[in-house]
């Protein structure tokens, strides 16, 4: 990863103010936002970006020869290249607009239904998000590809020893997510990328929730296919990014027909555009693509390396806290992981804990947070899953962690 | 009492309260009063869609009044719930179905309310009165 070596004074305090909603109340309490990993919470430069697109250059791109679109177009390739820096990939043309994650993933499991044939395999690790499941399974349903499972420990951690032992030559195609949503588990990519390589199979790998986090270098990573969503990093839902090495994206068919995919048409025959066109059918999320590049430029002049510094202090606080509280099980304990506690306490239900806590103006996530079978691995219903992110405080954390013996209170 | 008075009578008791934390108190006080499911019913078929928990539901008729029994794994769940129980229960299927439940609003659960609202109090109220059409059928 390329992080910078000096962490700079960290000035939470400023940074709040760039985000307006931080300062509203929830059931007359101050907000305390701990739902990141659902969703991240919007600056001001990156509503500006939007305000200034509808105010100033609203249009559809790729095909105007006046000045709007001319406008529009530049900015969205443009944002299409602090993408392609950001996560730095070689070609901006590596970078596909998609609608977010759960988009890549499909677009890749389609494009790979003519790649694959019976008795390929494809290797998931167990604690995936429904969305990095779902497509997998109805892929191999339509070419009788075997869909394996790598394992985990009881930390949380998956189990590498086993996943060499799944790699064979029928491996064809190994979907890991960076970052696990349910546990905040940091999956050690690189050396699943290069034992993947070892048998020539493709990786994509989930970045959604690394994404806003750890600043992933595809190059270095030699990753195949790397997914994110905008709106985890403080950009706009409904826009995110697929990488795609070159050579794949070249291989992959269209996944869908429509205008802008096109170089030719007849009745009689199509020729596809070329990348990344091939595969942005239809007018895109014009001011989406233009916001998500805004939202890279405000991380990015904050810094990844101060992000996740700053953010992994607040982990340890609230960990240390939490499990000062009786009763307290956290579930995913890997010795590397992101800001993401997710907890029980032990005869209450996720969902009342989580009631409560809205009730005094925090919010959490609770349920199988779209990873039942890690719910299940753990044999529980769900948990209350506390996310943090860079504008998060201490204070906050003092908060939430009095709401939730209150809430424990309460309930026995 | 009618739906409408025993309604009124909930409205009545959560009106003492000017606060939320003793409104779910309350709440879950009224929890550890609802009349319990038998195990055997405690089924899948059983469970009401839509509920973040899990939400059993059962309804027996006795005479010609219905009498509705229920559990749940959580607890302010199990407090909503029994809320609609005692407001439902014991009352002719044709009351159940014409029934409004405008008093949940009037209690301050009004958030509940909501389609989308994980803990699913519209399921429940859908499934009480779906209880109540299928036993009407029967009593005509």
């Amino acid at each position: 990863m390329r992080q910078q070596t000096q962490a700079k004074t960290f000035e939470v305090e400023k940074i709040r103010k760039d985000f307006p909603i931080l300062s509203r109340k929830v059931n007359g309490y101050p907000l305390v936002y701990f739902d990141n990993a659902a969703t991240a919470q919007t600056p001001k430069q990156v509503m500006d970006a939007i305000v200034d697109y509808y105010s100033g250059y609203n249009a559809n791109i790729h095909r105007g020869v006046h000045t709007l679109s001319q406008e529009a177009t530049d900015k969205y390739e443009q944002a299409r290249i602090k993408i392609q820096k950001h996560f730095n990939a070689e070609n901006a043309h590596e970078i596909i607009f998609t609608s977010g994650t759960t988009h890549g993933i499909n677009m890749v499991a389609n494009g790979f239904a003519s790649l694959l044939k019976k008795g390929d395999e494809i290797l998931v690790s167990a604690m995936e998000h429904h969305s990095n499941i779902v497509p997998w399974q109805m892929l191999c349903e339509k070419t009788g590809a075997k869909l394996r499972v790598i394992p985990m420990n009881d930390k949380g951690e998956l189990i590498y020893s086993e996943f060499e032992t799944l790699v064979s030559e029928k491996t064809r195609l190994v979907f890991v997510n960076h970052v696990s949503n349910a546990l905040g588990t940091v999956n050690p990519i690189k050396k699943i990328i290069e034992k993947a390589h070892s048998v020539n199979a493709a990786v994509l790998i989930d970045g959604a929730q690394a994404a806003p986090h750890i600043k992933a270098d595809v190059q270095e990573l030699d990753v195949d296919f790397y997914v994110v969503s905008a709106h985890k990093m403080c950009g706009p839902t409904g826009v995110g990014a697929l990488y795609g090495k070159e050579e794949w994206l070249e291989k992959l068919p269209p996944y869908q027909g429509g205008g802008e995919m096109i170089a030719t048409v007849s009745f009689e025959k199509t020729t596809y555009a070329g990348l990344p066109h091939k595969f942005e059918a239809g007018t895109p999320n014009i001011c989406g693509g233009i916001a998500f590049g805004a939202a890279l430029d405000y991380m990015n002049e904050i810094g990844f390396y101060e992000i996740a510094t700053y953010e992994h202090e607040l982990l340890e606080y609230a960990t240390k806290k939490l499990k000062e509280i009786e009763g307290m099980k956290i579930y995913g304990e890997a010795a590397e992981k992101t800001a993401v506690i997710s907890f029980n306490i032990e005869g209450l239900h996720p969902y009342d804990i989580g009631t409560l806590l809205d009730k005094m103006g925090i919010a959490v996530r609770t349920g199988h947070h779209c990873a039942q079978p890690v719910m299940d691995f753990f044999k529980i219903p769900g948990t209350v899953r506390a996310s943090f992110a860079f504008y998060n405080t201490f204070n906050e954390i003092d908060l939430f962690i009095e709401a939730v013996k209150k809430a424990k209170m309460m309930l026995q | 009492m009618t739906i409408q008075e025993k309604q009124q009578e909930v409205i009545e008791e959560f009106s003492m309260f000017d606060d939320w934390m003793q409104r779910y108190e309350y709440m879950i006080e009224l929890g550890k009063s609802l009349p319990l499911i038998e195990e055997k019913y405690k089924i899948d078929e059983n469970l009401i869609k839509g509920c973040q928990s899990k939400v059993w539901v059962h309804a027996e008729l006795e005479g010609d009044k219905l009498a509705f029994t229920a559990d749940s794994d959580a607890i302010i769940t199990k407090g909503i719930v029994a809320i609609l129980i005692r407001v439902f229960s014991n009352q002719h299927p044709s009351e159940i179905i014409e029934a409004d439940t405008k008093f949940i609003d009037e209690i301050g659960l009004k958030e509940h309310l909501s389609p989308t609202r994980a803990n699913g109090l519209v399921s429940m109220i859908k499934q009480l009165k779906m209880y109540a059409v299928a036993y009407q059928t029967q009593l005509n």
